[in-house]
């Protein structure tokens, strides 16, 4: 068995300890080892945004992202956007805006649109649609995933 | 089985139920906005292990050895399998729901016996205690190949002198087996009218040939497996599928067991589009756990997924169409040959069925060949076989229009299908919306809208698919807190328990937060066909009613023998039970849910359907498109997708569909293509190179919804899940035609093909 | 007497006749008329004495879940035609 490397870091605001290989990525640990599987691989080559995660600020595709990087590091994977029992203004404006169908690209969705409105709060369509150009999705068209981001945005302003 | 109370061709908009039409949120969405959600690849269990299949780097190749021992001997492996360790299935067919297919076909697909027919073709597979020490293990395996020439277009595989793929087939023609071994696995014809007295009368003849590319459904999440072949021999299987039934058959017929010795749990599944139909890897892990002792799971890469599952048959298509001056239709000939893959079963009889399904045309002749080619098996994709048809049939009929100086709308308004048309392959359409769909684009005022600007166009399309009905089973129970829970058999892919429970609770009188759906296992429920087809807000919806309304009369019954009545003493009104006679006495559905324990027994109701009164879908588009001319590059400006949904249950699910459809049908009318080189192999096999689009590569996606009633629903609801894809890439070349001037006859049409599309009409030499 | 509508490929079994008047208040015994009259026809249509799963039966248009045992009637339309689902 390879040798394992101990990691120190902080998902969701949780300080968590783990073991890895070296060879593994952050979405193979989230997934495999700390079952965080609300994370998705859609491609494992980081063209489909499945396994967006937010990486100390920025968007990152876990994928790309060797597990040991994450020592010292702030993450949030869509297990940390609901507030307690409290779904996010983005996630109560996906399920309203019917903005998944299958549901398996939405994480990553959610997770990038976060990054977005927390650093603007009222992006256009424009910016929403190149902020969300490496996200995939096969069902909807992308439509109403916009319209469910813009309207969460909306929803933001009002709240504060 | 059905009530029928809809007057013919009778619009329902305005039509108000107190559930079905409205927008409830879908009951799983929770679980899918917070991650919880569990998807095939999140299934985990104690002693695990992790599968990884061997693939063919060749296109065509005869397997000359398969050597295991060094990957059996690697620590970390705990089974390896290869084609042999399958039962060998001899010459049986089967009849999975998909027509009858050789068994050995099906089995040699998932794991190649003597020959590879594809690159990305399984050869063997390995369990490890990681994911990491399978992928080790597979370079172990040594495999010699005699390599054979590749074939991978049906115009090449159709040659007389072409490499056979299978030495053994025998070509089917016109429902009858003949001598002929060819590619070419089946030959069929569709004849109405006279066709040379149809031409003969025409004042304008239109004859075109066509290509379209091999494409994929492009799920985002790839195919995975979980498998435990139990010490009492029964065997338990957890997927993304669209088809738990159809993985149940086809693994227990593959591993020679019998269908009660196989449970298939279907987790939520990422998307399918007919591509997750088909079995790949559930026998495999199924032989690997035997063979480890151990559950072990299966998850194909993105490669894996693009280059050794079922993308859908790219095809060479012919068009002739003969029509009056005054644009009167009188003939129509199709020409149809489409690239199945590795074994038989190309898209191409709903190909030919639906090629001409738009037009009332009295002289018909269609022609189809199933083609065998060394690229993947080919499977269902949306409207299978529709989409290729209507890019060569729209695009003529969008020529002819021109020709003759007539509004394309009017055109096909003139020509338009209607009840009682009679199909060139026999029967008379029921009620369809084809008139209406036309008719809403001509009204629509994006058709009228001005589009200024050079190099700008605008395009229109129709497109139909058939639908279907098959089998679906629901069970309802009823709580004593006066809410039900519904178990059904159908995955849902994009919001179908909500619209499945909305129809219960339509019957019931409740909300539709008081119904719990859940899709459970094989085991669990009565057979359920595919999610696929357009099918389960149409079928599993009417077992839903059905079931609903077994629990009304059963706590009808209930409600008489608490007032002491008889049954019909007792009328159901919107969600309350009341006594007839004239006193005050009622109950809600809450309150007699209540005491249901006390009075009796529990009330379930039970209901399988196949209902015969599938409702067919029209669909259509206009689409305005601006072309770069320095660079071929095609932007969509404004896109309006227009669908007859009957009865849309839920409409933004309904809208969802639309719009996805769209743009799926996008994606392979202006990027998408398998790129294969000479020796077959795909060149273009990640997310990035097999270019689907984005959210920057489009608008909005405009919806109108047009709801002609289907008489064969209680509530007029038709499937809405796949006509939609079917318009997009005739309607985008009619567009590109408008803003430029050229005629494009070839999908995908990339920017590559727009551009030498322009620098031919300029008359660049090279 | 119901109608069976003879696909163009196949009329060479029928002496060119296109459709055919036949007895019968199934489609299964419809067709057992048929083969009576013109042999060759169930071969084309059955196997192991059900209908072929690529067939399905028609009968005015709508396509009958249970083939075989579809009642028919009098004014009956029954096409054979290619059985589909869909992805």
């Amino acid at each position: 068995m390879p040798r394992r490397v101990h990691v120190q870091t902080t998902i969701n605001g949780e300080e968590i300890d783990f073991l890895c290989e070296a060879r593994q990525s952050l979405l193979e640990v989230l997934r495999d080892v700390l079952g965080l599987t609300g994370t998705k691989e859609g491609c494992n080559d980081g063209n489909c945004g499945a396994c967006t995660v937010i990486f100390d600020g920025r968007i990152v595709t876990a994928c790309l992202v060797l597990a040991v990087e994450a020592e010292g590091k702030q993450i949030t994977t869509v297990e940390g956007i609901a507030v307690g029992r409290e779904l996010h203004s983005i996630q109560q404006c996906f399920l309203e805006g019917a903005a998944l169908q299958c549901g398996i690209c939405t994480p990553g969705f959610i997770v990038a649109a976060k990054a977005l409105l927390d650093q603007d709060n009222n992006p256009s369509e424009d910016k929403i649609r190149l902020w969300l150009a490496n996200n995939l999705c096969r069902c909807t068209g992308y439509d109403k995933i916009v319209r469910s981001v813009q309207a969460a945005a909306e929803r933001m302003q009002e709240v504060r | 089985m059905s009530e029928q109370s809809y007057e013919p061709n009778m619009v329902l908009s305005t039509k108000e139920f107190d559930v079905v039409g409205k927008r409830p949120l879908r009951h799983d969405g929770v679980d899918k906005v917070t991650g919880r959600a569990i998807y095939g690849a999140d299934v985990s269990m104690a002693g695990l292990m992790h599968g990884a299949v061997l693939r063919s780097p060749h296109a065509h190749a005869r397997i000359k050895s398969i050597d295991t021992s060094k990957a059996e001997a690697h620590p970390e492996v705990r089974a390896v399998v290869t084609s042999t360790d399958f039962v060998d299935p001899g010459d049986k067919a089967v009849d999975l729901g998909e027509g009858l297919t050789r068994l050995s076909y099906i089995r040699n697909n998932v794991l190649a016996l003597d020959k590879v027919l594809y690159r990305g073709h399984a050869v063997a597979a390995v369990a490890a205690a990681s994911l990491h020490d399978a992928l080790e293990a597979l370079k172990l395996i040594e495999v010699e190949y005699d390599l054979l020439p590749p074939v991978l277009t049906a115009p090449d595989a159709m040659k007389e002198d072409a490499p056979l793929l299978h030495e053994n087939l025998r070509m089917t023609e016109f429902g009858r087996p003949t001598d002929k071994v060819s590619n070419v696995s089946d030959h069929f014809r569709h004849e109405k009218g006279d066709i040379e007295q149809g031409f003969a009368e025409a004042d304008l003849i239109v004859e075109r040939e066509f290509d379209t590319s091999t494409v994929h459904q492009g799920y985002i999440e790839p195919h995975n497996t979980t498998a435990l072949w139990n010490n009492d021999d029964r065997i338990h299987i957890w997927t993304s599928t669209q088809g738990p039934f159809t993985i149940r058959d086809t693994t227990a017929a593959i591993l020679d067991k019998p269908v009660s010795q196989v449970r298939v749990t279907p987790t939520e599944i990422g998307g399918g589009f007919g591509g997750k139909i088909p079995v790949y890897i559930d026998p495999v892990a199924a032989l690997l756990s035997n063979k480890s002792g151990h559950p072990v799971k299966i998850v194909m890469s993105r490669a894996e997924v693009l280059e050794g599952t079922g993308p859908t048959p790219g095809s060479h298509l012919k068009i002739k169409m003969g029509v009056k001056s005054d644009g009167t239709m009188m003939a129509a000939q199709a020409w149809l040959a489409y690239e199945a893959g590795a074994y038989p079963g190309a898209m191409v009889v709903p190909g030919g069925m639906c090629v001409f399904a738009a037009y009332d045309i009295p002289n018909v002749t269609i022609d189809g060949y199933d083609v065998v080619v060394n690229k993947p098996s080919t499977a269902a994709y949306r409207a299978p076989g529709a989409t290729n048809a209507a890019f060569a049939t729209e695009s003529v009929v969008n020529e002819i229009a021109e020709k003759l100086g007539i509004d394309p709308l009017d055109l096909r308004l003139k020509n338009a299908s209607k009840e009682g048309t009679r199909r060139a392959d026999g029967p008379k359409f029921p009620r369809i919306g084809c008139l209406e769909v036309i008719e809403a684009m001509k009204n629509h005022p994006h058709y009228s809208a001005p589009l200024e600007g050079p190099n700008r166009g605008r395009g229109v399309a129709v497109g139909f698919w058939f639908n279907a009905g098959l089998p679906s089973a629901c069970n309802i129970a009823v709580n004593p807190d006066g809410t039900i829970t519904l178990v059904e058999g159908s995955p849902d892919i994009g919001g179908t328990r909500t619209s499945v429970a909305m129809q219960a609770a339509e019957v019931l009188g409740l909300p539709a937060e008081k119904v719990s759906p859940s899709v459970v296992d094989t085991d669990s429920v009565g057979f359920t066909a595919v999610t696929g087809g357009s099918r389960v807000t149409f079928s599993t919806g009417l077992a839903a009613i059905e079931a609903a309304r077994d629990v009304r009369e059963q706590m009808i019954q209930r409600a008489a023998k608490i007032w002491g009545v008889e049954s019909d003493g007792v009328e159901f009104r919107k969600g309350v039970f009341h006594l007839k006679n004239g006193t005050e006495n009622r109950m809600t559905f809450s309150e007699l849910a209540a005491q249901i324990a006390t009075t009796g027994d529990p009330i379930v109701g039970r209901a399988g359907v196949n209902p015969p009164g599938v409702g067919g879908s029209f669909s259509g588009n206009i689409v305005d498109v601006e072309v770069d001319p320095e660079t071929g590059k095609v932007t969509i400006l404004r896109f309006t997708a227009f669908q007859d949904a009957g009865k849309a249950i839920h409409p933004s699910y309904v809208e969802g569909q639309m719009q996805g459809g769209s743009v799926q049908g996008i994606g392979w009318a202006l990027n998408e293509e398998y790129f294969m080189n000479a020796e077959g192999k795909m060149m273009n096999s990640s997310l990035l190179d097999y270019r689907m689009p984005t959210s920057l590569d489009l608008p909005m996606i405009d919806t109108v919804i047009i709801e002609v009633a289907n008489p064969g629903h209680p509530f007029g609801a038709r499937g809405v899940g796949e006509a939609n894809i079917v318009p997009p890439p005739a309607a985008l070349a009619n567009a590109i035609n408008n803003a430029v001037g050229v005629a494009m006859n070839r999908l995908p049409m990339n920017p590559v093909a727009v551009m030498g599309a322009i620098w031919e009409k300029n008359g660049a030499t090279d | 007497m119901p109608i069976v509508f003879i696909p163009a490929a196949m009329k060479e079994l029928t002496a060119g006749a296109a459709e055919i008047r036949v007895g019968g208040s199934t489609v299964r015994e419809a067709v057992a008329e048929l083969e009576a009259a013109y042999p060759g026809i169930r071969d084309w249509l059955f196997e192991d004495n059900r209908l072929k799963p690529n067939i399905a039966v028609a009968v005015d248009g709508v396509v009958s879940p249970i083939g075989l045992l579809q009642h028919v009637d009098e004014n009956s339309e029954v096409h054979f035609v290619a059985a589909i689902s869909g992805g």
